[in-house]
Parts: structure tokens; sequence; C-alpha cells
């Protein structure tokens, strides 16, 4: 199995433990993970911005692995949804693919048929398997009690996904969670947003859309959060703290990648999952596993 | 978002948005659905897609780009992928967005990363200090400038 890594913007600054654990847990399945240096911004963040410019960047990085014959893994579920939604997109409108080679001929590429592109975690899923996964799970993780958050650009839209998990009861997560041991927990705001694209505009509005989840988890009696997007993670750990304080509650739930819950099953520790970068402490939690 | 005022009415707005896909807006019965799918509206009443439908369709175009609710939309599709009429309200969104950037009314954060994106290729352009903790990390290096960008946005 063998991909071109498309690590985005957020990933390779600001979220070197999801990096780090996604690479040491696809090494351990034998996913060949290729990295292609000219890759740049999927095209998101600029989205709401300038549609026509975010669609040219994501044809530009399709092409890159297009001319090497490999599909597309991704970390971020927003670069995933980006990378797809346009390949979707210029599959059905060839008007648009003919304005789009046009502006991809300044840099000496032609987009002609799209590479799959696949969320890590969906390939995880649907492709390694649970029978392949299990094989390498050494440590039991049956004292924790996790959560998954899905978030929307993972699932949604379902059609440039294929509808590979059902967008109103998904289940993809906490099936590969379910898979080290520990015990899934469900609860009512799982399939609500982390409000993470509302923090440049209204920070107020965002911290508030991820506090009402996380008290929603707190009351469901999560011991840990599972998450799949560093844009999620910016939301749930790195901004936890300053909910907590402006709101005058505490939560202190930590919020691990599947990639670090799926490594320290695999038994990695936890310098090599990067938890010492997570924001939110995890040594109480990996103490329970005895770490 | 008080009270729709229809003698400001645009009837050219709703062509202009139904040339783009999310301008099947026209579909549209107000069954609400979208508004009790958004998690804004869950917290904001101010926030509501169908209304915001409701006064693209009365051509209202000025208020509507110059609002600053349009940019509290997340993108998270829960209203899209629900709508039984098969209305893109996510794309819409996103169209509303384009436009008002177009016409000068966008916040300075979105301005900002749409800057850096055409200008850096990324959001967080990586630098010597970055691939020094990439190393320290037992991560590959990264390039620290990015030539193609300045050809695609000549
Ligand atoms: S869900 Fe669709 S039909 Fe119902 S109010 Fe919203 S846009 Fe209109
Ligand atoms: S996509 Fe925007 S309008 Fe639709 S539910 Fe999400 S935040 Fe609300």
């Amino acid at each position: 199995m063998k991909y071109a890594l498309f690590l985005g913007c957020t990933i390779p600054a600001r979220a070197r433990n999801y990096e780090l654990s996604a690479r040491k847990v696809a090494e351990k399945l034998g996913i060949e993970l290729v990295d292609i240096e000219r890759f740049m911004c999927c095209g998101f963040p600029i989205k709401a911005g300038d549609i026509d410019s975010s669609e040219l960047l994501a044809a530009y990085n399709l092409c890159l692995a297009q001319e090497r014959g490999l599909d597309i893994c991704a970390l971020c579920s927003s670069c995933t949804s980006a990378l797809a939604e346009v390949a979707h997109h210029l599959s059905l409108d060839e008007r648009r693919r003919e304005q789009i080679n046009e502006r991809l001929s300044a840099v000496g590429l032609e987009y002609k048929s799209s590479p799959r592109v696949r969320h890590f975690a969906r390939v995880l899923f649907e492709e390694v398997g649970d029978e392949k996964i299990k094989v390498h799970l050494q440590k039991d993780l049956s004292d924790l009690k996790i959560a998954s958050h899905y978030g929307c650009h993972y699932l949604k839209p379902s059609e440039v996904h294929d509808h590979f998990d059902d967008v109103e009861d998904p289940n993809s997560l906490d099936a590969l969670v379910a898979l080290t041991g520990a015990e899934i927990v469900d609860y009512p705001l799982k399939k609500k947003c982390c409000g993470g694209p509302v923090l440049p505009v209204d920070e107020n509005v965002a911290l508030s859309v991820t506090k009402e989840k996380l008290e929603s988890l707190r009351d469901a009696g999560a011991d840990a959060l599972c998450l799949v997007c560093p844009f999620c993670s910016v939301m749930y750990d790195g901004n936890q703290k300053s909910i907590e304080s402006e709101y005058d509650t505490s939560f202190k739930l930590p919020a691990l990648y599947l990639t670090q819950i799926l490594g320290l099953a695999m038994g990695f520790g936890r310098k090599e999952l990067g938890l010492n970068m997570n924001v939110v402490k995890t040594k109480k939690l990996t103490a329970k596993i005895g770490l | 978002m008080g009270t729709i005022d229809l003698d400001q009415g645009d009837p050219d707005f709703v062509k202009e948005l139904a040339g783009q896909s999310g301008g099947q807006i026209r579909a549209c019965f107000t069954c609400r659905t979208c508004v009790a799918s958004c998690p804004i509206s869950a917290i904001n009443r101010e926030f509501n897609p169908a209304k915001i439908i409701r006064m693209a369709l009365y051509g209202l175009k000025e208020e509507i780009l110059k609002s600053a609710f349009i940019w509290l939309c997340t993108t998270c599709y829960a209203c899209q992928e629900r709508c039984p009429q098969g209305v893109s309200i996510t794309d819409f969104m996103t169209h509303l967005k384009n436009m008002a950037i177009k016409e000068g009314h966008a916040p300075p954060g979105i301005r900002a990363q749409l800057k850096l994106v055409k200008g850096e290729g990324r959001i967080y352009p990586i630098d010597d200090f970055d691939n020094k903790k990439r190393n320290k990390a037992g991560l590959p290096p990264l390039p620290t400038s990015c030539d193609a960008i300045k050809e695609l946005f000549l």
C-alpha cells in the first residue's frame, strides 16, 4: 500500500505530534507514505475568500500526485475534503478543467484525471482493515473510556467522500478505537462541529461552540477525546485552557489524535507519539495503562 | 438580522447566485431543518440560514454582503446534508462570502489568510526554526520557500 502523504499547512508547523504518530502507525502497518516536497496549501483556508484560487491550489496538488501515479492520503480532514471536492468537481465539469489547465500550464502541469483522495483514518478503516491492525496491537487499552469527534470535513460533503461512513450515525472512528480494547463513549453532541473555522472571525462564538461539546463529553464521562483533524485539535486541545478560564469551568480532557491512540496500543512510547507536545496533559491518562 | 426591508431588493442578485453552485435556493420551502441543524444558530439566534436564503430571494444583496453574520458559517455542511430540497446551503454561504470580499467587505482575519496563502503557498510558512524542530522530532525537512505559487498567481 503506497500513498503520497499530504501534510497541508497546519500539521508540519503546528501538529507535529499528529505527523509523528501517523508516520509511526503507517510504518508499523506497512503503509508506504511518499513525501512530495512541492505540495502547497490544499486551498481550503482561502475558499471563503476566493473559491477559484482555492480550486487552483487543490488541482495543483492533485496533479503532483497524479504525475507520480500515486493516490493521496491526507491527515487533515479539511485538506482531504478540499482536495476530494475539487477532484469530484473537475471530473464533472470539462470547461472548468480547461480553465484550470490553462492556469496550471504556468507551472508545467496538466490535470488529466484525479488520484483518489483519502483521509488516513479512512485508509485504516477501509483498506487496512481490522484484522491487519489487530495483529500489531500489543497493549490493551480497556481501562480507558474514549469518545470520538468526527468533525465535519472528514465525512462531508458526503458525496465527495463516496458516503463511506454514515454522516448521521458515523462509526468508522469508534470502530478503529474499539480495536484497542478501549471502552467507546457515546455522547449527545457527537456530530457537532468544533467551531474552529469561525475562530479568525469571532472568537467568542467559536469558543462557545467548542465549550458545548466539551460539556457533553464531560457529562458522558470520557477520559479522552479521539481526533482526526489538526483544526479540531486547535479547538479542543489548544484552546481548552482558555475556554476553562473564560467560562470558569474545568474539563482537563486529553485530546489525542487517532494515531496516538492506536500508537499507544501498538506499544510505542509517549515521546515516540509526540504525547509530550499535546497541550492538555496526558500523563494521568497514560498512567492508567502503565506509561 | 432585524426586519426585512423589501424596498431595497436587487432583482439581479438571485440571477447572479443562480449561476453558481449552491444557487438552487429557489427550491427552499422554509422548513427550517437547516436552522435546527446549525451549530451557530444553536448559540446565536441572530444567525439563521433559512432567513439568509429568504433575504437573498428578496434580492437584499447589500444587506447580506455587508453583514457580519455570513462569516459566522463554519462550513460544517450539517444543513446541506439534511436539506430535504437539496439546496447546497453551505456552498451558497461560501459564494456569499466570495461576493462580499469582492465588494470589499471581509473580516481582517480572512483577508490576511488569503494574502498569506496566495503569497507564500501556506498559512504557516516553514522557516529554518520549524525545520530544526522537525529534525529534532525525527521528521523530514520541508522547503522554506515556494516558487510555484508566484507563477500560479502572477
Ligand atoms: S433545510 Fe432546505 S428547504 Fe428547509 S429551510 Fe433550509 S434551505 Fe430551505
Ligand atoms: S454550514 Fe454554515 S449555515 Fe450550514 S449548518 Fe453549518 S454553520 Fe450553519
